[in-house]
């Protein structure tokens, strides 16, 4: 029986194997350029680059943005729908030098054209959005890729219903507008002129100006 | 929207010019930062330890104390800081949350004092991130049952005009109230010893008379002995009865373990009284003598340790359940070994395998009486070998009963088990309305943010201004952010009931096709959308515009955007408001009609409808439908 109270005393204090898991290799961490090269690179004062990138940072501790961050930040903003293909076509706009990460620098160029570029350079970042192969031609396909990720961000309550065709429909009225010579594709002049001769577009690239 | 993300709130509105070229219609005005003034710090002083951050990060959360301008009233002049004069450890936390957007809690702090700061901060618990979440109920949990545990210990004072027979039950169930219920504790005590001892003694060996054998005392004192047991039977038969007539629910009180073991502690005696000195019966009669052991379970409504026992007994059922089966397994098989081992061996005592369960059990439990002992070499094997596994199964299940007991002592294993069903339906309830809280906001705040256009339009600032007080500045961009992309796509964001309800609607119908019935009465009905809105419209006084029904295109009074499938939600003033009330059945939900018209402002009167190119048809659901021509 007393073989029996070691049993139970082995009991009470279980041991348990802690198998330390490896340490993960520490992540890829970034630092920005300085402010003053920053500066020169963009359109921000010293004070606008600071608040951008103490935002920046505090969503990003290690300095870059991975693209499920991406997707996982911009979700948030549409809670009703999935904004994660629209991320997507984003994060390939902002990435400029195609690294898979979105530095500071990536970022604050991109928002540099963003709010404070003419108009000009806006239409030329929108096309480079849209343009997802980047071969300066918008073809219907891609077009339809970059409308069904826009509409997907709606979600499935809207009113009236999204039909599964209104994308397309969508693209159709697009290309009707922008597609001058009507060869399938628009280039990116077809799309600057068409677009500049919009009263509506061209108002509502001014919307932002204010927003830092 | 998480305002841990609200710094990237710039990003994503600089990212919608991606969707201009894309959309046909104009897009909404932006929201104006009115008084926009450079971010500064914020010096808060709590308890003499100094926070600072940044004012921004503040008005983050501006349905919390710091957010708001309720912190003005602890504004120091002389020292330009916020004075607190609360915890500065738990302020680390609400600060913490301001920055990150999650809320901790810290274990070290008392769940009373954490509840109070929160508070007073005007955070909700609710919003603890899922990191902190558990331990944060738990310890809530263990804090309320011992509120309860208190409430009890206080309802034991004595209540005013309590009936005699609830005194009684009290009585009996809590011997410490009143001196007669101790007294009667006592000596009921005493009479289950006295009863027990006899019963004990009545089968001692007590003076023999030399030539005749011995007899016991209990032959020897018949007389004495059935008085004593006469006595305490009585005395147990009042207690019971007394129990009985006391208890508030008498069904229940009979079916409790307790009761039971009073009535087989005194039935024998009864029985035995019944049944005279019968011959046949005197067999049994002595059977249920033994009986009368019973009333030593008595004891147990005196000591608690003895009722806890016996409910880790019964709560450990099944690992004693697990104990019996092995040891009948593995006293089946030796048994049979043995037996056969034996079997050739001249006077063995292995006569049978039953017979063999004894030496098996004796061998096993390591007890060795040797009554039985195996000859043949093959038996002695076999028979070590049962003595080592018997250690062996013996030991395994007994330390799992004893780690069992260890577990019963700690009370927050019943919260144990309520912890893992309400958990994980918790949590997902919390998600859920997180979610759709931030997107039922914005169906919100779009009414609020067309009406906040039309009165920019008819200029009365105040009301504008009255209105956006309700919405952070950070909320009425992103809705602003919201409204572009339903702008782009033609299409507006709807809850649930919509969406259900266009969906049959869509099923349901044949052909969009444009009747020509105008809308008879002002009061329109609206959308099933919009019966949210009568809670956050402000007061408006009466305008001279009847109804009240906005287009985005309203800048331009543009009716030329025919090209487009466009419904228009409907605004309704607070006027048409207090018709509608009236006339709850256009309410409904289930007519999902949508009605639109414009009002051009320059001539107030002229209601002109636009083009609705989805009219729902008249189904049997739809009480009222309007439906608006074409142009």
């Amino acid at each position: 029986i007393s073989f029996l109270y070691t049993c139970t005393a082995v009991l009470i204090f279980p041991n348990i194997d802690s198998v330390e898991d490896e340490l993960e290799l520490s992540a890829v961490r970034h630092r920005p350029e300085g402010l003053e090269q920053l500066e020169a690179l963009t359109r921000f004062n010293r004070k606008e680059l600071q608040i951008l990138y103490r935002g920046f940072k505090n969503e990003c501790p290690s300095g870059v943005v991975n693209e499920d961050t991406f997707k996982d930040i911009y979700s948030q903003f549409f809670p009703q729908g999935d904004a994660s293909t629209y991320a997507h076509f984003l994060f390939n706009a902002f990435d400029t030098d195609k690294d898979g990460s979105v530095s500071f620098e990536d970022f604050v160029m991109g928002l540099s054209i963003l709010l404070r570029g003419s108009v000009q350079e806006k239409l030329n970042w929108a096309f480079n959005l849209y343009d997802i192969n980047k071969d300066g031609y918008i073809t219907k396909e891609e077009m339809l890729d970059i409308m069904k990720a826009i509409y997907d961000m709606m979600g499935k309550c809207t009113y009236p219903l999204l039909k599964d065709d209104t994308p397309r429909q969508h693209v159709e009225i697009f290309f009707q507008k922008m597609d001058k010579n009507k060869d399938g594709v628009v280039t990116i002049d077809e799309f600057i002129d068409c677009c500049q001769n919009d009263e509506n577009i061209m108002r509502s690239m001014q919307l932002f100006d204010n927003v830092i | 929207m998480a305002s841990g993300v609200a710094a990237w709130l710039p990003f994503a509105r600089a990212a919608a010019i991606g969707w201009m070229p894309v959309a046909n219609m104009p897009m909404p005005i932006a929201p104006t930062e009115k008084n926009k003034r450079a971010d500064e710090l914020i010096v808060l002083n709590v308890s003499g330890r100094r926070f600072e951050t940044w004012r921004n990060t503040l008005d983050r959360y501006p349905d919390t104390l710091l957010g708001s301008s309720e912190k003005e009233f602890f504004y120091n002049e002389e020292t330009k800081e916020y004075f607190f004069d609360r915890d500065a450890d738990v302020f680390r936390a609400v600060l913490n949350f301001y920055r990150t957007g999650k809320l901790h809690y810290p274990r070290s702090e008392c769940i009373t004092s954490y509840d109070e700061e929160l508070s007073f901060f005007g955070i909700i618990p609710e919003i603890i991130g899922d990191c902190c979440y558990e331990e944060y109920k738990d310890r809530r949990r263990e804090n309320q049952e011992r509120l309860m545990d208190d409430d009890e210990d206080k309802k034991d004072a004595k209540l005013p005009n309590m009936t005699f027979r609830e005194t009684m039950w009290r009585a009996f169930e809590n011997p410490h109230t009143s001196t007669m219920a101790l007294v009667f504790y006592y000596v009921t005590g005493f009479f289950i010893a006295i009863s027990v001892l006899t019963n004990v003694v009545e089968t001692v060996p007590c003076g023999a008379t030399p030539n005749t054998k011995e007899v016991t005392c209990g032959d020897r004192y018949t007389v004495a002995f059935f008085c004593m047991d006469t006595a305490c039977v009585l005395i147990f038969t009042v207690e019971y009865l007394m129990r009985l007539f006391a208890a508030p629910s008498r069904y229940r009180f009979m079916r409790s373990v307790m009761s039971i073991i009073d009535v087989v502690a005194i039935l024998p005696y009864y029985i035995g009284l019944v049944m005279t000195d019968n011959e046949d019966v005197s067999g049994a009669f002595v059977t249920l003598r033994v009986f009368r052991v019973f009333r030593i379970f008595k004891f147990s409504r005196h000591s608690q340790g003895l009722r806890i026992l016996g409910y880790t007994l019964k709560s450990c059922a099944s690992e004693l359940g697990f104990l019996l089966f092995s040891l009948t397994m593995a006293i089946i098989i030796f048994a049979t070994v043995m037996f056969y081992a034996e079997k050739g061996s001249t006077s063995s005592k292995f006569t049978s395998i039953p017979a063999s369960f004894w030496y098996t059990i004796v061998t096993m439990t390591t007890l060795g009486y040797g009554d039985m002992v195996p000859k043949t070499i093959a038996g002695k094997i076999f028979g070590s070998i049962c003595s080592l596994s018997g250690v062996l199964v013996i030991a395994l299940p007994v330390p799992v009963i004893v780690s069992n007991f260890s577990r019963i002592y700690h009370q927050n294993q019943r919260a144990d088990k309520r912890r893992a069903q309400k958990m994980q339906k918790a949590r997902l309830a919390r998600i859920r309305i997180s979610k759709t809280g931030s997107s039922n906001a914005f169906l919100h705040s779009k009414r609020n943010g067309l009406f906040s256009e039309a009165l920019e339009l008819t200029s009365s600032i105040e009301e504008e201004q009255h209105l956006s007080k309700n919405q952070s500045l950070l909320e009425s961009q992103h809705h602003h952010l919201l409204h572009c992309l339903e702008k782009t796509t033609n299409h507006e964001f709807a809850d649930e009931l919509c969406y259900e309800q266009s969906y049959l609607e869509g099923a349901l119908q044949s052909y969009p096709s444009q009747s020509p019935s105008l809308s008879s009465q002002e009061g329109m009905t609206g959308t099933c959308c919009t019966r949210h809105t009568k809670r956050n419209h402000a007061p408006l006084p009466n305008s001279s515009i009847p109804t009240c029904a906005l287009s985005h295109t309203h800048p331009h009074h543009n009716l030329q955007e025919l090209s487009t499938i466009h419904i228009q939600p409907l605004n309704t003033s607070r006027s048409s408001l207090n018709m509608r009330v009236d006339e709850p059945a256009r309410l409904n939900c289930q007519s999902g009609t949508i009605t639109t018209a414009i009002i051009s402002i320059p001539t107030p009167p002229a209601t002109t409808p636009e083009s609705d190119a989805h009219p729902p048809p008249p189904g049997p659901t739809l009480q009222n439908v309007v439906k608006v021509s074409a142009l």
